[in-house]
């Protein structure tokens, strides 16, 4: 028998003992709480602020840092941002008439406990931020990490999340195009599981979550809520038990959701049509602390107060308490405002896709969320306070005592490998679990459905068609080098910002927009939140360099085992247009007869953070390569004139394993052989990893206008080599060649071999 | 030439044969589930997805859809029908097709773009193709492998029913390579590939699978 615990109730209980700090809440953050409702919160006002002024949800340790991609922004690269920081996801105009969102988002730890649903929940939550702004999701990415390739526990977590971004994205209906997979023993413990998805809508068609009008109704439709997905409530549950009543102990659930892909693309047509039909004035939805994160939102953004019947919501346990119908993150639910006058309207159309939706509550003149339970309140809260007015945190920040030490370990000590083991070196390092061929991941992901994608891993970026009309499309790509990050966060940000911004460019797009992802250990650690600022303010900065807006993000703390932190991991997205995706650039060579290969940029002698130190070595030390945006930039505008003009035939990003790798992949992908002939220090020019350079192909009908043009602008350019069809290998002018075919078995059969 | 594309609740490539449909010059005629009505159609086309989530078992929720009794129905007469991936889990369901799909042999879902060969052109959808031709296209899919018992096997390969076949490794453990089939009147046919996802270079891997939809409409013209 589970006894409510009502505003009354409170009232007259004012020293009752509460679970606060099992559910995370600090001694003043509970005092605050009180200080607030002017007694004690119930169960339910628990529960809520509890979770609201979660990390996850609040933000409390990275406001104030965040604080600075706005403070940043100037109106100039705001002049594109239709909803930026603050909403759902990010809303980018990218002419025609469309409107872009996108956003990451993190579901790390529950796809540690449980791999296969803590991802397939993480790509169903960034679908629905999506699908609240009012567009259609149409396409998924997900940027994986985890420990080294060969650990036992790498085997049990890496085939299930792999499994359960598929499974859920695959039955969704959403093509995935991208993202990463990174092993690095940091991860181990934490793997990384961040997900992005990215949708379309006619600009007019932009919706906010929020709940205006007094008298609208609050709807609540979609899956129904169960026990899944509670966490830290279930301890108010148990507190509240009387088990001398015989009830016993009753069966828990686990804190990982579970998810149901079909409920969600049935959700997801339900909700297009809603939006096609206008009946729908602020929509919100369910994801982290699920009702009391929908309710206390929509309430505090909106103009008015919020009345919810939440005996009303439909369930599928029995005994659930307000707490607990409050916190769960049962999945594929949404919460809808609609006037009254279309109320029916709404229905017929949940109807007509078989969805459950229930009129759960409505606005109300007046500034508090109210919520009752059978006729008795159990929840009396001013809104703003649970969502928008949570704890704020200055947290200590200091340089780590060892970033010296670290930075001052270069890699200038490390044995290099003579000329006659480079090419040896060249199949070891494509061998090598970072740089192998991700196809037995990506070959698990349906990258073909909705018939837009235009191009898929393994090419840089990537690409769908948005307008089947126009051809316009966007890239995207996501990217970031944690080993860099270690060694200098600030630079780290923002080589992980330039190598997705170059990625998109390297497909003839223009970057326009950022989101992000930002993966690091505790706040409560000093030494982390140093390099959370320094990573806030590295990408900040090369955001304004760029000219492009970040429009929003995510922050993931808490990412260690122990006392060891991941490697620091700001994830950065890239948002780019093309507007006209037949003009992309592959990746692949051979595309046509006669192409000659040309180095974009500078090598200069940089492995600090190198795969190569880590591979051979296993070290980690000195200085990151250097950081230069004004060549990026540069870059990128030749890469899209040159696929503007028509004078690529293929390109290929420099990033990790430098241009021994990019040859690998631009042959192994274009399925034909290149000559090609190094200039000065061999071993330097093949693994270094300076960055803003780009391997291209150029039919030898155009290498003199498209080099001509890279002088005109001042872009360093080499020849090194042609393509060579009749081959059938990678041949290195004095060094020798590899065969295709053997270059292949290396680069293809590492994952296989250890997953399969 | 009016086609009919059914969509189920978790019918995922339904925009992509009616896309396909398009590029072919017909009609894209959309058909929902729950509606006992072909709208006229002059052939149909059930698309690929999850439909209902099958979580049951493939297809065999489908199979009892309004929408499907008809098609059974029109099929029997003579109407053209395509099924595609699910679709063609669902057309077996509803024993319009021999046989069933199981589970990949090595347990995963596999996208790749994949050579099939062209051994029967004389059904309402692959006319257009050369016998013996070899064309490539996706495959998605997770139970994509094809069983059926060994009579039903002889009498699919004796009448010349196995329309296409998978050409080098086998992706999912189907038996005798078969990925796609037809029934006895060369009517109906179904496959695990996607052709309406290679209709354009651009954003398939070919535009091989475009066949399939001109043959219909040719079929449907000379009919």
């Amino acid at each position: 028998m589970v006894k409510t615990d009502t505003v009354k109730n409170a009232e007259s209980t004012p020293d009752q003992d509460q679970p606060y700090k099992e559910l995370g809440l600090k001694d003043d953050e509970y005092a605050r709480i009180k200080d607030i409702l002017g007694r004690r919160p119930t169960d339910a006002e628990l529960a809520m602020y509890s979770v609201m002024w979660s990390e996850h949800c609040s933000y409390k340790s990275s406001k104030v840092h965040l604080k600075y991609f706005t403070d940043t922004t100037t109106d100039e690269m705001r002049s594109k941002m239709l909803a930026g920081i603050g909403e759902n996801a990010g809303v980018v105009d990218i002419g025609d008439g469309w409107a872009i969102t996108f956003k990451a988002e993190s579901h790390n730890h529950p796809s540690y406990v449980e791999p296969y649903q803590g991802a397939a929940t993480g790509v169903g939550g960034i679908v629905r931020d999506i699908l609240a702004m009012g567009a259609r999701p149409l396409a998924v990415m997900d940027p994986l990490r985890f420990g080294p390739a060969d650990a036992p526990d790498t085997r049990r977590v890496l085939p299930g999340i792999v499994a359960g971004v598929g499974g859920y994205g695959n039955c969704l209906g959403l093509p995935n195009i991208g993202g990463e997979v990174v092993f690095d023993a940091t991860y181990a413990g934490n793997p990384l599981v961040n997900a992005l998805c990215v949708g379309a809508m006619r600009v007019e068609d932009l919706h906010l979550a929020h709940a205006s009008g007094a008298g609208n109704k609050v709807i609540l439709f979609g899956a129904r809520t169960g026990l899944d997905g509670i966490g830290g409530v279930s301890v108010l549950a148990s507190e509240t038990f009387d088990d001398s009543a015989g009830a016993g102990k009753r069966k828990k659930l686990p804190s990982v959701q579970v998810g149901d892909p079909f409920t969600e693309k049935v959700l997801i047509e339900c909700c297009l049509e809603l939006f096609a039909e206008r009946i729908v004035v602020g929509i919100q939805d369910l994801g982290g602390a699920g009702l009391a994160c929908a309710t206390s939102e929509l309430a505090s953004a909106g103009d008015g107060g919020m009345h919810v019947y939440l005996d009303r919501v439909p369930l599928r346990a029995s005994g659930m308490t307000p707490a607990e119908v409050l916190s769960s993150e049962s999945q594929e639910r949404m919460c809808a405002v609609v006037r009254p006058e279309d109320l029916d309207a709404f229905m017929a159309v949940c109807a007509k896709w078989d969805v459950i939706a229930t009129e759960i509550g409505e606005v109300t003149e007046g500034d508090r969320l109210v919520i009752t339970w059978h006729d008795e309140v159990v929840l009396d809260v001013p809104p703003r306070t649970v969502a928008h007015e949570g704890p704020v945190y200055h947290r200590p920040i200091e340089r780590p005592a060892d970033q010296d030490a670290l930075q001052a370990d270069t890699p200038d000590k490390l044995a290099k490998p003579a000329d006659d083991e480079l090419l040896d070196l060249v199949k070891t390092m494509a061998a090598s679990p970072n740089l192998a061929s991700k196809r037995w991941v990506t070959q698990q992901y349906d990258r073909y459905v909705r018939g837009g994608t235009v191009l898929a891993q393994p090419a840089d970026s990537g690409m769908i068609r948005i307008d089947e009309t126009t051809n316009r499309g966007v890239a995207l790509s996501t990217d970031c080098n944690g080993r860099y990050a270690k060694l200098d966060p600030y630079a780290g940000a923002q080589l992980a910002l330039a190598e997705a911004y170059r990625n998109v460019a390297t497909t003839g797009a223009t970057p326009v927009a950022v989101t992000n992802c930002l993966n690091f250990g505790s706040p409560e650690d000093p030494a982390v939140m140093w390099q959370f600022e320094q990573a806030v303010k590295g990408l900040a900065d090369g955001c304004v360099e760029l000219g492009i807006p970040v429009t929003g993000g995510n922050v993931s703390f808490y990412n260690q085992t122990g006392a060891t932190a991941i490697l620091p991991t700001p994830v950065v997205g890239v948002l780019g247009v093309i507007d006209d995706v037949r003009r992309r650039i592959p990746t692949g060579i051979g595309a046509e007869a006669g192409e000659t290969l040309l180095l974009l940029g500078e090598t200069r002698e940089e492995f600090g953070g190198s795969e190569w130190a880590h591979v051979v070595h296993g070290h980690l030390g000195g200085l990151p390569p250097k950081v230069d945006l004004q060549r990026e930039k540069l870059l990128g505008e030749v890469l899209v004139a040159g696929s503007r003009d028509g004078m690529l035939s293929a390109a290929h990003d420099l990033s990790d394993g430098g241009l021994a790798q990019a040859l690998v992949e631009t042959c192994l992908i274009g399925e034909v052989g290149a000559r090609v002939f190094l200039e000065g220090e061999k071993f330097t020019e093949l693994f270094s990893e300076s960055t803003a350079r780009v391997l291209v192909a150029v039919p030898r009908t155009e290498e003199l206008r498209f080099t001509d043009m890279c002088t005109a602008r001042g872009l360093p350019w080499r020849k090194v080599g042609v393509v060579d069809p009749e081959s059938e290998a990678l041949e290195i002018q004095d060094l020798g060649r590899l065969p295709l075919t053997e270059l292949r078995e290396a680069w293809e059969g590492t994952l296989p071999a250890l997953f399969d | 030439m009016r086609v009919g594309v059914i969509t189920f609740p978790g019918t995922l490539d339904d925009v992509d044969a009616a896309r396909a449909v398009r590029y072919a010059g017909g009609e894209a005629v959309s058909l929902w589930h729950a509606d006992h009505d072909l709208k006229n159609v002059d052939a149909v086309i059930v698309p690929g997805g999850f439909s209902y989530g099958d979580y049951l078992r493939c297809g065999a929720i489908a199979r009892f859809a309004p929408v499907m009794q008809e098609v059974v129905d029109a099929a029997k007469k003579g109407m053209p029908v395509l099924g595609i991936c699910n679709g063609f889990q669902i057309l077996c369901e509803a024993h319009l097709l021999p046989g069933a799909l199981i589970r990949n042999h090595k347990l995963h879902f596999v996208c790749r773009d994949q050579w099939l060969k062209v051994e029967n052109n004389e059904t309402a959808w692959t006319s257009r193709y050369d016998k013996g031709a070899e064309i490539l296209v996706p495959l998605k899919s997770g139970e994509g492998g094809y069983q059926a018992d060994r009579s039903t096997l002889d009498e699919l390969e004796g009448e010349g029913r196995v329309v296409f076949r998978y050409v080098g490794e086998n992706p999912n453990g189907s038996r005798n390579d078969i990925a796609g089939i037809t029934s006895a009147n060369g009517r109906v046919v179904g496959l695990m590939p996607h052709p309406e996802h290679a209709i354009d270079a651009l954003t398939g891997p070919t535009d091989d699978g475009l066949g399939m939809f001109l043959s219909l409409v040719d079929s449907v013209v000379t009919a």
